[in-house]
């Protein structure tokens, strides 16, 4: 636990990119196979499962240190993060005592695991004997693990590249082993990482290829005509599998989905041996796709329903064509890759399981007017591939550009505010907005990103003056603050107290030209948004 | 029922009765100055009284002939019906806890104030009062401090890596009290000069000139331009950083000491490359053993992060209220 301590400590402080391949890289190098398997687990954002709840731990570090709730309340939300508040509030360890040379492995495994489900007294004295046990340094990440709230800002690419240099591997090839999940073991880690090791699962995916953002009205530098331009779907990104009689359907997540579309795996029975399809997960409404939220009914059921499945129709939509007959088509140009896709699904096999169809590349103009009218065809936009392009892993190429649609805007008050995490811990960085409805503001969204760090310093400093109540670290605000909000799209929230929600809210900009009384109107959002609400 | 002795106005805390106020920051006659720190010592009072080994400190910053009065400490001093006297803090050099006696009624100001060891300036004073008016700048249970030695050894180790890699050691501080306090304690583990920013080198010569031994200095400004700083250690004030003058010291490694890098958003937003946890103010065992040895029953606090500490002194049966001052807007700390 200390070396991987010390390693989630350096790369906190680490500045550059490149200290922080290096500080993986190393720990990689000296890990045991056991630590670095969790490691790498936890360090590419799988959170272990909480040991305690917030209030519980609460009252704990109360008895171990004889502080009331108010205090430590106050103290919370003063620092804006529990781990941390319990690593420092606690008296720090005699500096005779070292901490334990337990193992990542061994805390996980054999300290923390058997604590889940257990009753609160031993998990009580279970975490205040390792509160006592470790220094502050270590005991924040300990109490990371413990709260399941460990973050760690590298990113899966980055720790893979650094596993990839510890161990000599081809990123490529370390990637592509990389899409099946594995529990973290030894065992797994040491068949990850082994140079020599050829076997594939047969159910393994390709590493995604990624597109590039469009920005500032640029085009790609290429003739419209040389460029495959299709709707950029609103649904979830995914492979399907066709090997050896079995079909896997994974999304970008690495997760496995087939048992939920079970229409979609009797479609790939059609298909020949040794195929994989790139494409997009839709919830299909007669002869458009269906609003996201559908879809989200279906992937939120492990086991799906025939009513559920009458209800919500799917369609995979085929962007691209990987393997072919056991191929590996991916070093071919798009081009090719497409014919081949095309011809493999005239006729489609089902109605589930077609590909996205061309759009009209003649021109830039035409391009343009086709990206103007998305909105109406319940899409975000377009996207442009290269037609000489590979399939190459990740986004770090210049060949596929997503052309989003500009986003709405709405403008929306500030009402309540919450620190943010990691660098922003004891920063009021997490909003929640309001519009009007009939005279009163009713909650709409909550945002984080889209402020500069000056701006969230000023806006910081005006929530701690003009706080109205706290409720733990939540502080509600005098509403007077206008903000721009942008958002990709709205749909009907019955749960909600708006009854709509948006799709990934971000703020704009802070209108300080405004007065709450120049903020949007619920009624006139709905109207605008929920065409069919 | 009398009057209260010391009563917050829109000028700073009064005492009607003795008609002197404590740290004013508008204009009044008579000035009463815990410390020389900015957001206590301000221009334009008719008169200023402070603990005597103040007295240069606040010349400096009010002016050569500003009408400053040096109180040694424990030396009573009559306004009207009330006594006052000045108490070592423990803050600054020249820091004191002003001691207000009307009768058999006694209130204590303390200023900033720490209960940690410092070399450059004599150690607080435990006063006895009914009514205690504390600083609680750094009110919440996180805030433990490590003994200071410990610090020094970080800053230490700190330069010699820098040096080691060749690299400038561009230390922020704030230029009164802090600044000083660094450069004794180094003392203990160098004779290299340290390069000080102008603002720091003035204040330096001040403590040289009361007694205080610190490490050898130099001003930035009596360097060659050719020297860009490498393995050199060098301090400067927070406005500092970033500005032009800072870009003479290319490739450096920055560090910031103050209390508040304890927390670690405030460490990384800062954006500093190192944070030594290092305050001249009391942490929380400190506040709440200054509440036990004052014996108060009554206690006011200041400087705006009350909430902890009044909750906790409300448990314990001490009747306790914030005041809403303007100190501790600098955020030193």
């Amino acid at each position: 636990m200390n070396a991987f301590a010390a390693l989630l400590t350096a790369l906190e402080r680490a500045r550059s990119t490149g200290r922080k391949l290096e500080l993986l890289t190393a720990y990689f190098k000296g890990a045991p196979a056991g630590d670095a398997a969790w490691a790498l687990h936890l360090l590419t954002g799988r959170r272990p499962q909480r040991i305690a709840s917030g209030p519980e731990l609460r009252r704990w570090l109360g008895e171990a240190t004889g502080l009331s709730e108010a205090v430590l309340e106050a103290t919370y939300a003063h620092v804006g993060d529990l781990a941390e508040t319990l690593a420092l509030v606690l008296p720090p360890p005699p500096a005779d005592i070292t901490a334990p040379e337990t193992s990542l492995q061994a805390l996980l495994e054999e300290t923390l695991a058997p604590l889940r489900g257990a009753g609160a007294e031993t998990r009580k004295r279970a975490l205040l004997a390792l509160w006592r046990a470790y220094p502050q340094a270590p005991r924040l990440w300990l109490n990371k693990l413990i709260t399941g709230g460990l973050r760690v800002g590298v990113g899966e690419g980055l720790t893979l590249r650094a596993l990839g240099q510890a161990f000599g591997l081809d990123p490529a090839v370390l990637q592509h082993r990389w899409m099946i999940p594995q529990p973290p073991s030894a065992a797994a880690f040491e068949a990850l990482v082994n140079p020599d090791n050829a076997t594939l699962h047969w159910a393994a995916p390709y590493p995604f290829c990624l597109a590039q953002p469009l920005r500032d009205g640029a085009l790609p530098p290429h003739p419209s005509t040389a460029v495959l331009a299709e709707w950029k779907w609103d649904g979830v990104r995914c492979q399907l599998v066709r090997r050896e009689g079995n079909t896997a359907l994974w999304s970008r997540g690495r997760e496995r989905l087939e048992d939920r579309f079970p229409e979609l795996a009797a479609a790939a029975e059609g298909l020949p041996e040794g195929t994989v399809l790139d494409g997009e997960l839709l919830a299909w409404a007669e002869d458009g796709p269906g609003p996201f939220v559908e879809l989200s009914r279906r992937l939120q059921r492990k086991r799906v329903t025939a009513a559920l499945q009458r209800a919500v129709p799917v369609r995979f939509m085929a962007y691209d064509l990987l393997e072919l007959n056991g191929e590996d088509l991916r070093p071919q140009p798009l081009a090719q890759r497409r014919q081949c896709l095309e011809a493999l699904l005239t006729p489609s096999p089902a109605p589930a399981l077609t590909f996205s169809p061309r759009l009209d590349n003649t021109s830039w103009e035409s391009l343009t007017a086709l990206r103007a009218d998305a909105r109406s065809q319940a899409v975000e936009g377009l996207m442009l591939k290269h037609e000489g392009s590979a399939y190459e892993s990740g986004r770090r190429h210049q060949s596929w550009w997503k052309w989003k649609l500009d986003p709405e805007t709405v403008d929306a008050v500030l009402l309540y505010a919450q620190p943010g995490h990691g660098r922003r811990a004891n920063l009021y960085t997490d909003f929640t907005f309001a519009v009007w409805d009939r005279g009163a503001l009713v909650p709409l969204a909550k945002a984080y990103s889209g402020l500069d760090e000056a701006t969230l310093e000023r806006l910081d400093h005006w929530i701690r003056r003009n706080t109205k109540e706290r409720f733990g670290p939540v502080r509600s605000v005098t509403p007077t603050l206008v903000f721009e909000l942008a958002f990709d799209s709205a749909h009907a929230a019955p749960r909600r107290k708006a009854g709509m929600a948006l799709r990934f809210p971000r703020i704009h900009r802070w209108r300080e030209d405004l007065t709450i009384e120049d903020a949007d109107e619920l009624e006139t959002l709905k109207a605008r948004l929920l065409p069919h609400g | 029922m009398t009057t209260p002795l010391l009563t917050l106005t829109d000028r700073g805390l009064h005492c009607p009765d003795g008609d002197f106020t404590i740290d004013p920051w508008r204009k009044v006659d008579r000035a009463i100055i815990t410390h020389g720190h900015g957001d206590h010592a301000r221009n334009g009072m008719g008169h200023y009284w402070t603990a005597a080994p103040g007295v240069p400190i606040l010349r400096k910053r009010l002016g050569q002939y500003s009408p400053v009065e040096g109180v040694p400490y424990g030396e009573r001093r009559a306004f009207g019906p009330v006594t006052i006297s000045f108490h070592p803090a423990g803050h600054i050099l020249g820091s004191a806890q002003v001691r207000v006696q009307r009768g058999d009624e006694v209130w204590v100001v303390t200023g900033d104030f720490k209960r940690e060891p410092d070399p450059t300036c004599a150690p607080f004073e435990p006063v006895l009062c009914d009514v205690l008016v504390t600083e609680a700048t750094f009110a919440y249970p996180i805030y433990q401090w490590p003994h200071p030695d410990t610090v020094m050894e970080e800053i230490y180790a700190w330069w010699q890596r820098c040096a080691a890699e060749d690299r400038p050691a561009v230390l922020y501080t704030y230029a009164l009290g802090k600044a000083q306090r660094i450069l004794a304690g180094l003392n203990a583990f160098s004779r290299e000069p340290v390069w000080l920013h102008g603002a720091i080198d003035g204040l330096t010569r001040l403590y040289r000139d009361a007694g205080v031994t610190m490490i050898p200095t130099v001003p930035v400004s009596e360097m060659p331009r050719s020297d860009r700083g490498a393995g050199r250690l060098i301090l400067a004030p927070p406005s500092a950083a970033g500005s032009k003058w800072a870009k003479r010291f290319r490739g450096a490694s920055t560090g910031f000491a103050s209390g508040w890098m304890q927390v670690r958003g405030t460490r990384r937003r800062k954006g500093y490359d190192e944070g030594f946890v290092l305050s001249d103010h009391a942490d929380w065992p400190g506040l709440l053993r200054t509440v036990e040895d004052s014996g108060a029953k009554r206690v006011l606090a200041t400087h705006g992060h009350t909430d902890a500490l009044l909750a906790h002194l409300q448990g314990l049966g001490i009747e306790a209220q914030a005041l809403a001052t303007p100190y501790g807007d600098t955020e030193d700390g």
